[in-house]
């Protein structure tokens, strides 16, 4: 069975002045995967991940998103895309319910839409208690679930995510990689940057970026097979070995 | 339109929930208004004069008499001559001097004109006015009860000079002044600090990488303020005509058009800003510093600007307030329309204009 690409890049690449900060990457995510999208501070990883949103413009390659070209048709792409960045990003000043509702209304849901959307969204995270309070006030493990259903409340084809579990005690993570799956369930594509080996292991495929440059491409498993590793961690620094780029 | 709105709401939002800013927002004209009121009371008491009287004759004690009698004036002593009065303004706490020149009388008797000169400290505008016009007043019926009962037309003419701040710069120019600086502060600090805090939060990247055109971001950010900063205004042409009792005598309409314009080009400055600082407290700081100060310096409400240096002259006119000042005093003092101002509507509309291109170009080089 053929299997439907959502993401397609052929060298990709971003220039900043001589600094070459994504040199040629080329990979493709299929529907419905999660996608890993690992390497050390400083490897790439946001610079592609933003050219992949339609944040950046890429300096020379090709790149498709849920068939959308990254040149010409950002603004149907952006239709199409889930974003949650490092940084924890809803407003702190605005109740869970509000916060639901105004990402709702800026990708255009209706109410009707919204409301079935919202009561869905609280059941499942089991916020009925905390709808009226501020997210400002909510525990950081709950903002970033939040954040997360808040990311795919569009329903995207795809969803970026990047390093959405920092600073979060392994329980919350693990909750956290629950509604990945869930939503991965629904046939959104996942894609991840992270750096946490253990939730490499999560990923149905992982890319390792090297010094702007795509090192590997392959599951977990056939990685650490190549690799003869028994775990993610050796696979990483054996890959990271010859890196020369400091992190930021 | 409904994505719009919602990002108007959450503005909203943001605005109603951060207390402080908003007791900020409201209570600084407040103040700033009230301030100015009781520090600018234009009533006069017991107000300190000296009386140099070189006629000492019949009219000018009559005079003086009647300045006495009044209430309002105090006369502290008889000069001797012209030259202790400057001393007698800057030692003591006097406010007006009264010349009589010698043969007031006969020259009022015989000439059938004499005159009277009043030296008013200036370096109170307000009270200087005031005072000279009740002076002028008091001398005033002295001269009607003198024609009543001689049936001769006497007149005693007054000369009034304003020493230290002969433009008389005061009273009817604090409000307008204080519109353009709040208006000005407020649009250019809210805005500023509103975009960063986006950045610095990083939900700006959520809304670049939504749907949402990042045009609308900036215009529904723009809502909230225009319509806060409106309130304001109102808020302070009510307390100016009901506690100041400062006429509006052009058209309203008028008025808060001009001042929706002024709002409009504070808007852009704060967008240029936005674009410059990377946190809020830079934010914060560049929009205090670099208008608080010039603001208050080159607005002309504060200080002359007729009386800087030239360099200083023309670095004024940069000010979009003081063009704003310039459109304030003409609709709410003079009572002007549309035609007097029209050059000046049209250097702020300039001026916005040309904010709005450049911090435009710049946001838009940002999301590439």
């Amino acid at each position: 069975m053929e299997k439907e690409i959502v993401i397609k890049t052929d060298k990709l690449t971003k220039r900043f002045g001589d600094f070459i900060a994504t040199n040629e990457i080329t990979f493709e995510v299929y529907a419905g995967e999660i996608f890993g999208f690992l390497g050390a501070n400083g490897a790439g990883k946001t610079t592609a991940m933003k050219m992949l949103c339609g944040l950046s413009k890429p300096s020379s390659g090709s790149a498709t998103i849920a068939g959308f070209d990254v040149y010409k048709q950002t603004e149907s792409i952006k239709k199409n895309i889930g974003y949650m960045s490092q940084k924890f990003s809803l407003y702190e000043d605005l109740t869970v319910l509000e916060n639901i509702r105004f990402f709702g209304g800026i990708y255009g849901l209706s109410d009707k839409q919204l409301k079935k959307k919202s009561e869905e969204l609280i059941e499942v995270l089991g916020m009925e208690a905390e709808v009226k309070k501020l997210v400002g006030s909510l525990p950081l493990g709950w903002k970033q679930k939040l954040a997360f259903s808040v990311a795919i409340l569009h329903d995207p084809k795809i969803v970026f995510l990047d390093e959405p579990t920092g600073g979060v005690d392994p329980v919350i993570r693990r909750q956290f990689w629950d509604l990945i799956y869930s939503a991965s369930g629904k046939g959104i594509t996942i894609f991840v940057t992270t750096h946490y080996m253990d939730e490499a292991e999560y990923c149905n495929r992982i890319s390792m970026m090297v010094d702007g440059v795509m090192k590997a491409l392959d599951s977990p498993a056939n990685l650490k097979q190549q690799h003869l590793a028994s775990t993610m961690n050796e696979v990483f620094f054996e890959l990271a070995r010859g890196a020369k780029r400091k992190g930021d | 339109m409904k994505q719009f709105l919602s990002f108007v709401r959450k503005e909203f939002y943001h605005v109603f929930r951060d207390r402080k800013t908003l007791l900020m927002l409201f209570g600084l004209p407040i103040v700033q208004i009230l301030l100015f009121g009781f520090a600018l009371t234009n009533e006069v008491k017991n107000a300190k004069i000296v009386v140099c009287d070189y006629a000492k004759d019949q009219a000018s004690q009559q005079i003086i008499n009647s300045l006495e009698a009044g209430g309002q004036f105090e006369v502290q002593e008889n000069l001797l001559s012209h030259r202790e009065i400057e001393k007698a303004f800057r030692k003591e706490n006097v406010k007006l001097a009264i010349v009589f020149p010698a043969n007031f009388n006969r020259d009022l008797l015989h000439l059938n004109e004499a005159q009277i000169q009043i030296i008013a400290d200036a370096s109170d505008p307000n009270s200087a006015n005031a005072l000279t016009n009740y002076a002028t007043a008091i001398i005033m019926d002295y001269q009607q009860e003198l024609m009543h009962s001689r049936k001769i037309p006497y007149t005693i003419v007054t000369e009034t000079r304003m020493l230290y701040n002969p433009e008389l710069k005061g009273a009817t120019n604090f409000v307008p002044g204080v519109m353009a600086l709040v208006l000005m502060l407020i649009c250019v600090m809210m805005t500023a600090v509103s975009i960063v805090r986006e950045k610095e939060t990083g939900t700006m990247e959520i809304l670049l990488v939504s749907p949402f055109n990042p045009l609308l971001v900036i215009l529904s950010k723009a809502v909230p303020y225009l319509f806060l900063s409106l309130i304001n205004l109102t808020v302070i042409l009510l307390l100016s005509v009901t506690l100041l009792e400062l006429p509006i005598n052009g058209s309203l309409f008028l008025l808060f058009a001009e001042s929706t314009l002024l709002i409009i080009t504070a808007l852009s400055l704060g967008l240029l800003i936005s674009n410059v600082a990377k946190s809020q407290q830079t934010a914060m700081l560049i929009s205090l510093m670099g208008l608080m100060l010039p603001t208050m310096l080159f607005t002309g409400f504060m200080f002359p600007i007729e009386n800087m240096p030239y360099p200083l002259q023309l670095l004024s006119n940069i000010v979009p307030s003081k063009w704003y000042y310039i459109i304030v005093k003409s609709i709410m003092i003079k009572g002007l329309g549309f035609s007097a101002i029209w050059k000046e509507t049209l250097i702020l509309a300039g001026m916005t204009c040309f904010f709005l291109i450049v911090s435009i170009q710049k946001f838009k080089i940002r999301l590439i």
